[in-house]
């Protein structure tokens, strides 16, 4: 076993609490034995295709299903007329608009579901949409957000009843007024538009399920590819009808969510309407087209930024208007109240007073999605808006970005520091994490040495972000989901031996669960984490929640779990005092035991009370017997993790070839429950920054052609993109968590972007380029170096 | 199609139809799941396996093609009880999260290091760029091949 922080070992060495220890998932993962949705086999189980559309707008003629049906092996072909006689050939969204789940009218962007076909195999199914004959109108296509409400543009939402044009939401956040105010007294304003292009958080395991509506019974059960089973099992009932104790959702293990399975797709829905139909299970796997092509895809935000700030580089104000490009179908998953997400958190880590955003949502021809990839809610967007025009403002004042930032940075006696949009950060440090960065990465000697490389020709970059989250949703007050509120259940059970099992309503895609919330209850009861059963991701086996996204898991179930775990260590005190037949209030708690103060010797161990516990002890009054306890967390604020990364490149003007050559990430996540997992967490989200910034993007030609539809063409980083990150931390404790823990797991994501692109600006500077968009490819470098930057997210002429 | 295929040392004779690809004969024929099927374009390396010792992604590779071939695959690479040093490098390194690339990368690795037992940082980053992970940022990747090459046999690891 490896190092460990300050907890005691236990006997089979692992940290009794906190501190570093081997991933208890793992060994399954190493022998192969993973149990992804794929790899669920059911007795009789039938397999399926999705027939996708080619156009991005067309009407449907006819659909002429026969030759299909005539096909040996195949069992069923279900279309949208077929759903629409169940009344499912639309669902709603969990942002309270409506998706076709197979198309009835129109298709409306280039790879929409159009048919399901239901076969003995795959490969019979694949064949079967071959001989599926669909006629299409195909219509002109809305690709461009900036020219979807233009006057006369085709209008896409034709469904709704009503809808003139293809606008969907106006909302504004922070104080106009006070902003135009603070803008028009600046000694210095600096402006950018600056495009967040479309990007796919691509899980290596694609979506899918296998449904099981069991005739006799008339229970579903439906293994699927989500991080959000309980709200699934609830929008399933809300949406078919069917009564929700008689659904099972199982999310087994996922192989990566990034936000891209929070959804719930029309394939999920295929395949229960396919077990009814057929009344055998049936499995759904989508291949890397379809899920690049047709689930929910990130950002695509095309931001308009301005900074106001005095001539010394004192920030006064911030402004944001934004178009949204939100596709076909409003199918973003967010609180209720925030339509643009936490986007609103764009005034980053400074001290100014003023600011205001106004965020303009349309319609496309494009696949639905929007909040993914780990963006925290849009918290991305609004880290990349800051992070870049502060830059540009340095930029301006000539002065040093490092320079800038200090000067502006939130001090420690702000917080609890409510923000000029309403949010109220709960802690932070911010320069010493940004010194400490500034050290690990020598900042003064690469300023030295990129000033020697420039007198040579030689065109290396640094680039700072300093990002501020806004995680764990949510207080119910404020935050739900189609109006469940964001609170979250945690049950735990210590069993007569003293072994336990705790229940999650958050679902792991890689972050670790099984091994971190058995440390969170080692943590509280002393009972060694090997000791400690982990169950999450069965609806039929674990407490209501709404899952694993937005970095919410340690944030709200991790509160959960710890408050669990104290719940029953006060039952365990008084069980101990009946046992020790002493009065509660004697007894003192040491990790794993409680004892007479004063007298050490006397006490009890928690496997000591829990057999106790279970067993003929007489019980003092009004305790039940047994030592379990439930919760449910509604968090009082969202936690605010932060950090400072710098990223330095060395730029090929010639090729335009970028080379990240360091990155830096200092990351200031409160309390790490394990600092192993805690690294990986910012690791692969450093590698999402350097795809974004540099590889990744979805790309539409003017017809609404996908030019991402593979990993040949939607590039993604790898062992070669990727420096030997360098990591640090500060440890500033979140005040109201009980455990001081923050959420990370987006953090790097949300926060690298913006270093990168700050660093191959810097690095190009020279070359009079203030911005360029994303991703910054060779072909994007050459072209802003020589002043003709053209648009990333369009086919080039 | 008749094909007889050695799978981690035991042969398996099969009818398929020539157009099965290799990685749906060791999943669905086979049911050996740890062989993951990713992205059928040979990018991303999730169904990474070894026929006749090379490194191949089964997604691209015919089932007949293997016809007569030795094929080893995740499943085969520990010895009973005992993970492979590379199994546990990864443990030990916390070289995997979700676990979905993590066979494929591994067999990569595994024969890595069986062509070059002691590979510099370059020499592995270079090794294993043809395998996709979205979630590790390839470091802890990087430093699992490492530490097997540093304990080529025997090491304790526990869960």
């Amino acid at each position: 076993m490896t190092a460990l922080d300050e907890a005691p070992l236990s006997a089979a060495g692992n940290p009794i609490g906190f501190g570093r220890m081997h991933r208890k998932e793992d060994v399954r993962f190493l022998r192969g034995e993973g149990n992804y949705v794929d790899d669920v086999n059911l007795p009789g189980m039938l397999h399926s295709a999705i027939l996708r559309s080619p156009y991005a707008h067309a009407r449907i003629v006819s659909i002429d299903t026969s030759a299909a049906l005539a096909l040996p092996g195949v069992h069923a072909v279900i279309t949208g007329e077929t759903l629409a006689g169940l009344g499912l050939a639309w669902m709603p969204t969990l942002s309270y608009d409506t998706q076709a789940v197979l198309a009835t009218d129109k298709v409306r962007f280039q790879g929409q579901e159009v048919a399901f076909v239901i076969a003995d195999s795959r490969y019979i199914a694949k064949d079967a949409l071959e001989l599926i004959d669909v006629e299409y109108d195909a219509l002109p296509a809305v690709v461009d957000a900036k020219k979807a409400l233009d006057p006369g543009a085709p209008i896409i939402r034709d469904d709704k009843e009503g809808k003139t044009d293809n606008h969907i939401y106006d909302w504004e956040a922070g104080n106009k007024a006070d902003t135009d105010a603070a803008f028009a007294a600046a000694d210095v304003v600096v402006t950018e538009d600056i495009l967040y292009p479309r990007v796919h958080p691509s899980p290596m395991e694609t979506c899918g399920s296998v449904a099981h509506m069991d005739p006799v019974t008339g229970k579903l059960v439906l293994y699927t590819t989500t991080q959000a089973p309980h709200a699934h099992r609830t929008v399933y009932a809300l949406v078919a009808g069917l009564p929700e104790h008689k659904i099972q959702v199982i999310s087994p293990d996922i192989g990566g969510g990034f936000g891209n399975k929070v959804p719930i797709y029309p394939g999920y829905v295929c395949s229960i309407v396919g077990s009814i139909v057929t009344g055998k299970p049936v499995k759904w796997v989508e291949d890397r087209a379809e899920n690049l092509m047709s689930t929910g895809f990130a950002r695509d935000y095309h931001m308009n930024v301005s900074i106001a700030s005095t001539k010394e580089g004192k920030i006064l104000a911030v402004k944001v208007d934004v178009l949204a490009d939100h596709g076909a179908f409003n199918g973003v998953a967010q609180p209720t109240n925030y339509p643009a997400g936490f986007f609103h958190i764009f005034t980053g880590s400074y001290d100014y007073p003023a600011a205001y955003c106004n965020v303009k949502a349309v319609y496309t021809n494009k696949a639905p999605g929007g909040v993914a990839y780990a963006c925290s809610f849009r918290i991305t967007e609004a880290v990349y808006a800051i992070e870049r025009i502060v830059d540009c403002l340095a930029a301006e004042l000539k002065m040093d970005s490092a320079e800038l930032r200090l000067k502006n940075l939130l001090r420690p006696e702000q917080f609890p520091y409510t923000s000029p949009t309403g949010w109220e950060y709960d802690s932070g440090d911010y320069e010493k994490t940004m010194r400490v960065a500034m050290d690990i990465a020598g900042y003064d000697e690469l300023r030295r040495e990129q000033a020697e490389k420039r007198a040579k020709g030689e065109y290396m970059g640094i680039g700072i972000s300093f990002f501020t989250e806004g995680v764990g949703a949510g207080p119910r007050k404020h935050m739900d989901i189609l109006g469940l509120g964001m609170a979250d259940g945690c049950d735990l059970r210590v069993h007569p031996t003293g072994k336990a099992q705790v229940r999650l309503s958050v679902q792991s895609q890689g972050q670790g669960h099984e091994t971190t919330f058995a440390q969170i209850i080692s943590h509280e009861l002393g009972i060694p984490p090997e000791d400690i059963e982990v169950i999450h991701g069965d609806t039929d086996n674990t407490p209501f929640g709404l899952g694993t996204y937005g970095s919410r898991s340690t944030p709200v179930s991790g509160a959960a779990a710890a408050l669990v775990g104290r719940k029953v260590r006060d039952k365990a005190r008084l069980i101990a005092a009946a046992a020790l037949e002493c009065s509660p209030d004697d007894l003192e708690w040491e990790l794993g035991r409680w004892f007479v103060k004063g007298d050490p010797t006397r006490g009890k161990t928690i496997q000591e009370i829990a057999f106790a516990a279970h067993g003929s002890l007489e019980l003092p009054e009004g305790v039940e017997g047994h030592l379990d306890a439930q919760v449910v967390y509604n968090p009082p604020n969202l936690t605010y993790p932060y950090g400072c990364y710098i990223c330095v490149v060395d730029v090929d003007p010639g090729t335009g070839q970028v080379k990240v050559r360091r990155f830096i990430a200092v990351d200031d996540c409160g309390t790490r429950i394990n600092p192993m997992i805690v690294e990986g967490q910012v690791h692969g989200g450093l590698a999402d920054g350097i795809g974004m910034a540099l590889m990744e993007v979805i790309a539409f030609d003017e017809d609404g052609n996908n030019l991402g539809g593979s990993f040949m063409d939607y590039l993604l980083p790898t062992s070669m993109e990727c420096p030997d990150w360098e990591l640090g931390e500060t440890v500033t404790p979140s005040p109201h968590h009980p455990i001081g823990a923050k959420g990370v797991g987006e953090s790097a994501t949300v926060g690298s972007p913006a270093a990168i692109v700050n660093a191959v600006i810097d690095a190009i500077s020279p070359f009079g380029v203030r911005h360029a968009d994303m991703p910054l490819t060779p072909a994007n470098v050459w072209r802003a170096i020589q002043g003709r930057p053209v648009r990333t997210d369009m086919a080039v002429e | 199609m008749q094909v007889t295929i050695t799978v981690n040392g035991v042969e398996h004779s099969r009818d398929i139809e020539p157009r099965m690809l290799l990685v749906h004969f060791i999943r669905d024929e086979l049911l050996l799941r740890g062989t993951h099927w990713g992205c059928d374009t040979s990018n991303c390396g999730a169904c990474t396996l070894w026929v006749d010792n090379e490194p191949v992604k089964s997604c691209t590779m015919l089932a007949v093609m293997a016809d007569g071939k030795a094929i080893r695959t995740v499943e085969g690479l520990a010895n009973g009880a005992e993970l492979d040093p590379i199994q546990k490098g990864f443990m030990e390194c916390h070289g995997l999260q979700c676990g979905f690339c993590t066979p494929g990368m591994m067999m990569t690795c595994r024969a890595l290091l069986d062509g070059n037992p002691h590979p510099t940082e370059a020499e592995i980053r270079e090794g294993i760029s043809g395998n996709i992970c979205r979630c590790t940022g390839y470091k802890n990747i990087v430093a699992a091949v490492q530490w097997a090459a540093e304990n080529p046999a025997t090491s304790e690891v526990t869960a």
